[in-house]
């Protein structure tokens, strides 16, 4: 290996540490969450860490899991993760910005695959174009705990008591909250719609005809269909090639 | 009866594609104004969505998960990091069940 790849693996590799100790805690409440608290659809460990290992997305994963606990269509699976996962595409735009031009597909589909807002984030954050070593070492060191805390979790939802499991599970909404709150905190626009949101999340169901939509695709009706008005009505200015 | 591991695949299948196409096809910045604003707000309104009223089916009543929301949204206000907000929503469902 060339001494400037191996450099930039390391220090992917290094910066990768504080994400995989992170992504491990998020990955444990989502594994508590895919255990379906007894349910015959939850997911096994072993399903949990393959899930996890090959999709590496939180609000994805929660979305995806909440479709096969409540056993809805492939379908349903395929719009809901596009929907849930939809800012990656942003990302791999932005990323394919700050990559040599002469960089092999295979290095091309490689970086892409790893994209979660962490490694985006580290990644971008490099100068110049944008090593594929570094993104594969912050990838190595941080998708495996995420794995493997999915795989922890489903095993703790599997045999800690139900009032445990139950005060466990509601972590995956308190990391929701910690994602969506100072954003809004800080822009009026985004806490209108979080609040927005959250109505019309709660009134939905309530509504003849929209109330029987099944959970997955009254995510993806209310994500796509708030996010069009609040691009029409309040359009972002300049780039936001970060967000 | 639907096949988990085809769930899972799926999963993993739209997630990939999501994240390689444009990184070999597009190469260009999304230059619409619309499609980028629209992206933009996706990761807020999905997790918003997620959360409520999601977090009240937590217990037996509503009561436990309604409290997680309200100390979680305060101490995400107040700047606790995202560790803190769901050890205190967590904290909280457990003493809310225990006395309820």
């Amino acid at each position: 290996m060339k001494a400037e790849n191996k450099n930039a693996l390391l220090r992917g590799l290094r910066d990768g540490v504080p994400i995989g100790a992170g992504y491990f805690a998020v990955a444990f409440s989502l594994g508590i969450y895919a255990a379906g608290g007894g349910s015959a659809s939850g997911l096994s460990p072993f399903q949990g860490f393959v899930a996890s290992l090959f999709t590496i997305a939180s609000a994805g994963e929660y979305a995806g899991f909440k479709v096969i606990l409540n056993a809805g269509t492939y379908i349903e699976m395929a719009l809901v993760i596009l929907v849930a996962n939809c800012r990656y595409l942003l990302m791999s735009c932005a990323l394919s910005q700050r990559v040599s031009p002469d960089l092999r597909m295979v290095h091309r589909i490689g970086m892409g695959a790893f994209i979660t807002d962490e490694i985006f984030a580290v990644s971008i954050a490099q100068k110049g174009y944008i090593p594929p070593c570094y993104t594969y070492g912050a990838a190595l060191s941080s998708v495996l705990p995420w794995a493997i805390g999915t795989m922890l979790g489903i095993i703790a939802g599997e045999i800690l008591p139900g009032i445990v499991v139950n005060a466990l599970s509601v972590a995956i909404y308190g990391m929701f909250l910690a994602i969506i709150i100072p954003p809004a905190k800080k822009d009026r626009i985004i806490l209108g719609i979080v609040l927005f949101s959250f109505a019309l999340s709660f009134a939905i169901q309530y509504i003849p005809y929209l109330k029987d939509m099944t959970e997955g695709i009254r995510i993806i009706v209310l994500t796509v269909v708030i996010s069009a008005a609040a691009a029409l009505l309040f359009p972002v200015k300049g780039e936001t090639e970060n967000a | 009866m639907h096949n988990t591991w085809l769930y899972i695949l799926i999963m993993a299948g739209v997630s990939f594609l999501i994240r390689v196409l444009p990184m070999t096809l597009l190469r260009k910045p999304i230059k619409s104004r619309f499609l980028r604003s629209f992206l933009f707000y996706v990761p807020y309104i999905t997790l918003s969505v997620m959360t409520f009223p999601a977090i009240m089916q937590t217990g037996d009543s509503v009561i436990p998960g309604l409290i997680a929301l309200v100390l979680g949204i305060g101490m995400a206000w107040a700047g606790c990091g995202l560790f803190p907000v769901a050890i205190g929503c967590c904290a909280v469902v457990l003493v809310a069940q225990l006395i309820l």
